[in-house]
């Protein structure tokens, strides 16, 4: 992608980021602030293919490549299973989530 | 064709993070929210696990097992009270993780163009600051760190150590070749910046830092993601940025303080009300 391009992804991925959350009640803040945090657990995709790419007589570029992964995958995970949790409680009775 | 297939993955996904993010910011279909993100990330997992030309397999899925059973497991039992810590430490893993990409992509000397290095070097920036930040913010909601703790002159130093770090960065983006010294000590730099921005704040205001730092890992991926030339983790890293830049507003502006407030009173030690535990 060439930069002038990735430069109008970035910006309507920001108006859209701002739009997409603009009327959240108050009560949500939190269960929301922790979903994004999972959505951003998307970061494991770029973490697997870099250390698909790294040299594999290399301890170093492995090493590096495996906490990238492994802290990825901690971040997709934990993010879904807190938010899950939160928005749990939002079935049925309306009780207010999170902290 | 099997490129062609995951770029299509990747726009779906990117959708439905969208799509998921909106559900979410209302209370009758937040849940679906999750849900639909959630299947959203394991198809992105898997599509990419059929990129062409991959090694390293094995470590790959002992990496995702492990650290994805450890941080099930963990939010899982953990107290509902205890949550937003829970948070925190798995928003620092997403910025170490984005960190690290950038740490590995120097590694492999494959950073190359001013604008390339200028993402990579700002996404390993941020992605630490949120690293070590959330770092400190489990500890301090985890009662690991009861006290805020000011070291005397922490404008002067905040600024030195910023200055200094932003120096080295440039330095890096301007080398062909960057000098393996220079990037580690940049990384600890920018790690070192993390806990001392985030060490004066007091546990009441921790949520809107998170909320901060939350923002900041989004940043961090959507610039690591130009570097690898990943448009899924462009446009869900620069959507969290914005959402939790907003967010962030939102919860200063419903607590009755201004984000600055929060961020910068502490700094020159005015006393203000609700600081500390």
């Amino acid at each position: 992608m060439d930069g002038i391009t990735a430069l109008y992804v970035f910006m309507l991925a920001a108006f859209t980021g701002y739009e997409v959350i603009s009327r959240v009640p108050v009560i949500l803040h939190t269960p929301l602030m922790s979903g994004s945090n999972f959505v951003h657990g998307v970061v494991l995709v770029g973490a697997m293919v870099v250390l698909g790419r790294a040299d594999p007589d290399s301890p170093l570029q492995l090493a590096i490549g495996f906490v990238a992964v492994f802290l990825g995958a901690a971040n997709a995970a934990g993010g879904y299973v807190v938010t899950e949790r939160m928005l749990a409680m939002f079935k049925g009775g309306k009780k207010a989530g999170g902290a | 064709m099997i490129s062609g297939f995951i770029q299509v993955s990747y726009f779906a996904v990117a959708v439905v993070f969208i799509l998921g993010l909106k559900a979410m910011s209302s209370p009758v279909t937040a849940r679906k929210g999750i849900v639909w993100a959630g299947w959203a990330m394991v198809a992105a997992t898997l599509v990419t696990l059929q990129t062409p030309g991959m090694q390293n397999y094995g470590l790959m899925i002992v990496a995702i097992v492990l650290g994805g059973a450890l941080a099930w497991w963990s939010g899982r039992v953990v107290k509902m009270t205890d949550m937003p810590q829970m948070v925190a430490i798995y928003n620092g893993m997403g910025g170490g993780a984005a960190a690290a990409i950038a740490a590995l992509e120097f590694a492999r000397g494959e950073v190359h163009g001013t604008v390339v290095a200028t993402l990579a070097v700002l996404g390993a920036l941020i992605g630490s600051v949120a690293f070590s930040g959330s770092c400190v913010a489990f500890a301090k909601l985890q009662g690991l760190m009861k006290k805020p703790i000011r070291l005397p002159q922490q404008n002067v130093v905040n600024i030195a150590l910023a200055a200094l770090t932003a120096l080295l960065g440039l330095l890096i983006i301007a080398s062909d070749a960057p000098a393996g010294a220079a990037i580690v000590l940049f990384f600890v730099l920018a790690l070192v910046l993390g806990v001392i921005l985030t060490s004066p704040i007091g546990g009441a205001d921790m949520p809107v830092v998170i909320s901060l730092l939350n923002a900041f890992t989004g940043l961090a991926v959507g610039f690591e993601g130009y570097v690898l030339g990943n448009p899924a983790l462009i446009v869900a890293g620069i959507v969290v940025g914005a959402s939790g830049t907003l967010l962030t507003q939102l919860m200063a502006k419903a607590m009755n303080r201004p984000i600055s407030n929060v961020l910068f009173t502490p700094l020159t030690g005015a006393a203000a009300g609700g600081e500390g535990e």
